[in-house]
């Protein structure tokens, strides 16, 4: 019962009718003061994998670019940047913050972060803007592929 | 935070000639036009008096001007009443071009369910309707050409008269009645909305451009123009619009149309000047620019510029936060998630249609405004070019534009 009126609350926030346009304070907050953002031009070898996902005909284009402890195999670092809109702009930045907090998740605990955590996190977004957060997922996992070909793990390579 | 409002194109506000105009039919004369007692005489009188007026600002006669709830409204009316005027013969055809306002191509779209057939007349880079299209798309069957007078995103004036003369030799050399109805929303302010020297058969107005009520336009309908109700009830407006008149409405669209027209020439002048100030600086001071519309035959208060590896949505919300609202057309703000369908016709390449930008002058818009919109704008564009992923590169930019 109380599971169900939790998931009610969910759906309040995601906003399944795509009547809402406003976006959350969160939102605001990460699209005015996005976290990691990679200002500098990196270089050489500076980070271990990087990622880019998107078009400029779709018009949302996110790179990430991630600094990866071998052993543990947990992200120190995700930095990125983001051609899009405003709700673009802050899922990818509170994905970078969910990648790294706390020491780091490891890359198998990260790939289980799901675009609705994301929402979830950024206190949900208009049904219509949903798309954007997955894209900063899929940049992850293309720069996640790029570390397991650097580190010759090709048989951990996700399709 | 002090605010300046450049979407003068979406909404305008209420100015207090008009708005005092409207007070006395709140609470004083609040009868029904159609009762035959006094109440009701005073009312009606001052009704037919607006539409006096409004006739005479457009050349018409007063029988030619059917009073609407707005835009949607006069566009729906004009082109769904003169094809449900139709409905006995089979078929028949819309010519509208591609750059219509919704309110037009979705009228035009729920017709074609209905078995209508339908053509779009493409525009050229600067917005302008390929006349020589049009020409040829002309058919016996045709019913109606629906174009926009000036466009609501991108500002660009049509060639209304010559197209009109096309319509005009075709009905002579064809023995066929094709009408003409444009959309000229956007026009009231700026342009002389006289109906002969324009050569149309239908012209919708609505007063929320032209710093009137909202909730409020009229069709123009010339006489012999025959048009079907949307909807049926009593006799106001010659039963083509029944319902109760929206007598305040009314009159306040009457007053903000005539001081309109009485300043239009004088407040255009001094638009195109802040106007071309804008477009200029804008081009001078940020690289990867580009001018959306045409230069010269453009609405005296419309900017539309592109910018270069932005999105339109992230600006708009940056500027807002600055005191600064305006509007895009960018795919982010469409239900769609596709750049607006005026972007997309006048053939902008991708790499510049997510990032178009409206700014719209309205009667209070100031050099002082615009100067410190262009600072906004200057240090927006360069926040959003650290954070996006597409690098400015000269090369690309200046490749894209040649597209």
């Amino acid at each position: 019962m109380k599971k169900q009126s939790k998931n009610k609350k969910h759906f309040d926030l995601i906003n399944r009718e795509g009547t809402g346009w406003f976006y959350s304070d969160i939102v605001k907050d990460h699209f005015f003061h996005p976290r990691n953002l990679l200002l500098k031009d990196p270089r050489r070898g500076e980070f271990d994998a990087v990622g880019i996902e998107g078009s400029m005909a779709c018009g949302d284009i996110m790179k990430m670019w991630l600094k990866i402890e071998p052993k543990t195999e947990r992200i120190k670092d995700a930095k990125w940047r983001t051609f899009g809109c405003a709700s673009a702009i802050a899922a990818t930045s509170m994905y970078s913050v969910m990648l790294t907090e706390n020491g780091g998740l490891t890359i198998k605990q990260a790939l289980k972060i799901k675009p609705q955590d994301v929402i979830k996190r950024l206190g949900g977004l208009p049904s219509r803007k949903i798309h954007c957060s997955v894209l900063a997922d899929l940049a992850f996992k293309k720069a996640i592929n790029d570390y397991f070909r650097k580190t010759k793990q090709s048989d951990k390579i996700i399709k | 935070m002090r605010r300046i409002y450049l979407d003068n194109a979406a909404a305008t506000y209420l100015e207090d000639h008009a708005e005092k105009s409207m007070t006395p039919f709140f609470k004083s004369f609040f009868g029904n036009a159609s009762s035959i007692y006094e109440e009701g005489r005073i009312v009606r009188t001052a009704i037919e008096n607006t539409r006096k007026k409004i006739a005479k600002i457009i050349n018409a006669l007063p029988e030619e001007i059917i009073f609407t709830s707005g835009g949607t409204e006069g566009n729906n009316l004009a082109i769904g009443g003169a094809v449900g005027n139709h409905f006995k013969k089979a078929g028949g055809h819309i010519i509208a071009s591609k750059i219509e306002h919704p309110s037009v191509l979705n009228v035009v779209k729920e017709l074609e369910k209905k078995g209508v057939q339908t053509t779009y007349l493409n525009v050229d880079r600067l917005g302008v309707v390929n006349l020589e299209e049009l020409k040829n798309s002309l058919r016996k069957d045709t019913i109606l050409v629906s174009i926009i007078f000036a466009n609501h995103e991108i500002g660009t004036i049509q060639p209304i008269a010559e197209i009109s003369k096309i319509i005009r030799e075709f009905n002579e050399k064809n023995q066929t009645n094709v009408l003409f109805h444009i959309d000229a929303c956007q026009a009231g302010n700026y342009l002389d909305l006289d109906v002969k020297k324009l050569g149309v058969d239908l012209m919708t107005i609505n007063g929320s451009k032209l710093y009137g009520p909202k909730g409020t336009g009229f069709l123009f309908a010339r006489k012999g123009v025959k048009i079907s109700p949307l909807f049926f009830g009593g006799e106001q407006e010659k039963k083509i619009r029944p319902g109760t008149e929206n007598v305040a409405g009314i009159i306040g669209l009457g007053a903000a149309l005539e001081l309109a027209q009485k300043i239009r020439q004088k407040e255009s002048k001094r638009l195109i000047a802040l106007r071309d100030y804008f477009i200029k600086e804008v081009l001078k001071r940020i690289p990867g620019t580009v001018l959306n519309g045409h230069s010269d035959m453009r609405l005296p208060n419309n900017i539309n510029i592109s910018i270069y590896g932005i999105e339109g949505e992230a600006a708009v919300l940056y500027l807002d936060s600055q005191g600064i609202a305006c509007a895009t057309g960018s795919a982010c703000t469409s239900a769609r998630l596709e750049p607006s369908h005026v972007i997309t016709a006048i053939g902008l390449p991708y790499e510049f249609s997510h990032g178009s930008l409206r700014f719209t002058l309205g009667r209070k818009t100031t050099k002082k405004d615009l100067n410190y919109v262009l600072e906004k704008l200057e240090e927006t564009v360069k926040i959003l070019r650290e954070i996006s992923a597409v690098k400015l590169e000269k090369s690309k930019y200046e490749k894209a534009i040649k597209k």
